[in-house]
């Protein structure tokens, strides 16, 4: 065993898996069978804040084609379904806006079906919908996306069980620390109730930043209806790392 | 200044699902440098379950120093240290091939830690897959950096030889390293939680 001093002793920190956070899920959430065999069951370690958590991929990717973010003109012809614009900002927690950060974006077509060769559900794949997309955010930590509603689809977690709709999203923001991945979801959705996913979140209000808003005027006249949604990442600022005494 | 505004709460975590490969899969960005490069490591692994089965629907994540200890980021300062062109220390691996995931990197260099101390060389690292509603983080260190690992202040701060050895990566070849991941049961990788 190795020798410990008093400061080492004092870092050792522990908590336990089951997290008491209703705002984020737990990893062991038994209604949503999948996290059965994959939550870690240890003790979680106490990590502390230093430049390797702070810091995190800003650079590197190369910029998004012109129409990563329009998801119904990547083939020769219109996807199938109702289409859509999914809009709003990247936020840090004092609601400062998340620069030039890569937000990925991927879904079920109109039909509830992946493009993806492990998605068996029977319902048609489009041939001219890939159904994911990319952009980075603005100045304003602004972002916009076209594509088409998605689906709800059945799966094998329990008996009758369906996904509510749902565009998956991915965002790094400014550091190692601010990485999210979630789901958007649609208002009103009436399968809400029964989706152990969702409802692994379990304070209301924090389900209800995942839900978008309809929005009227991001709607485009006989062509698309808009839903608005806004994202809040950790990280409060970016402040320059003190110099390391070191 | 008037008093802190109220800060925002957070968007939840929700699991990436089964096909994350579709919209976060496109492009191989499990090379961060050239397989070439003179400096070049290659790091693997495989993403085990509970059951002891191979995860094939999950993505590693890796992030990480230039081989001077500097991060390619702006919150670090220090530029005296040099970066590595075309470097930028992240990386992206699938595990659809038997839950193996690799990366072509540079070894990272040491790093500044907590109250003056210095951080072992280790790699970031963020798991995601269908049944983890939020991505788990934890580090890889190197098994050739014994007297590094030693002083390392996160490592000092675990106890138990057993967790501690599970985020060490083993050296198998020249510059080859093994790092698998063990979601749960025997043998669970150690995961950490940021610190606020």
């Amino acid at each position: 065993m190795q020798q410990h001093g008093p400061a080492q002793e004092q870092q050792r920190e522990i908590l336990v898996p089951q997290e008491d956070d209703l705002e984020q899920p737990p990893y062991l959430y038994p209604g949503y069978v999948g996290t059965r065999l994959r939550a870690p069951k240890e003790p979680l370690i106490i990590l502390p804040k230093t430049l390797s958590d702070i810091t995190g991929p800003v650079y590197g990717h190369r910029k998004p084609g012109e129409l990563d973010n329009d998801l119904t003109r990547q083939h020769g012809g219109e996807p199938q379904g109702q289409k859509i614009i999914v809009h709003g900002r990247v936020l840090d927690g004092d609601g400062r806006p998340v620069r030039n950060t890569l937000v990925e974006i991927w879904q079920a077509n109109a039909a509830g079906r992946y493009r993806h060769k492990v998605d068996q559900h029977p319902a048609p794949i489009d041939p001219n919908f890939s159904g994911a997309g990319r952009t980075l955010t603005d100045d304003d930590g602004y972002y916009r996306f076209i594509t088409i509603k998605p689906g709800a689809y059945p799966w094998q977690n329990h008996y009758n069980a369906w996904r509510p709709a749902h565009i998956h999203f991915s965002l790094f923001g400014r550091a190692f620390r601010s990485r999210l991945v979630t789901q958007m979801y649609f208002p009103g959705d009436p399968l809400f109730f029964q989706d152990p996913i969702f409802n692994s979140v379990r304070d209301e209000k924090a389900r209800g930043r995942m839900i978008s808003s309809f929005d009227l005027e991001a709607t485009i006249p006989e062509e698309a209806l808009g839903f608005r949604f806004d994202i809040v990442l950790e990280g409060r600022d970016a402040t320059p790392f003190e110099r390391p005494h070191a | 200044m008037m008093g802190r505004k109220e800060s925002l709460r957070l968007t939840p975590s929700q699991t990436v699902g089964p096909y994350l490969s579709l919209g976060l899969l496109r492009e191989d960005w499990s090379k961060l440098v050239p397989p070439g490069h003179p400096q070049a490591i290659r790091i693997e692994g495989t993403l085990y379950d509970g059951a002891g089965e191979p995860v094939t629907d999950g993505l590693v994540e890796i992030w990480q120093a230039a081989p001077s200890g500097r991060y390619d980021h702006p919150a670090d300062g220090r530029e005296e240290l040099p970066l590595e062109e075309g470097f930028h220390g992240f990386g992206r691996s699938g595990t659809e091939e038997e839950g193996r995931f690799s990366f072509v990197t540079l070894k990272p260099g040491p790093v500044p830690g907590p109250g003056g101390t210095t951080q072992a060389p280790h790699v970031m690292v963020a798991v995601f897959a269908r049944g983890l509603l939020k991505h788990l983080i934890t580090r890889i260190y190197f098994e050739d950096e014994e007297e590094a690992n030693g002083q390392d202040p996160v490592l000092r701060s675990i106890g138990d030889e057993r967790v501690r050895s599970t985020l060490i990566a083993r050296k198998e070849a020249g510059s080859l390293y093994r790092f698998d991941i063990r979601l749960q049961g025997e043998g669970q990788t150690a995961f950490f939680k940021l610190s606020a």
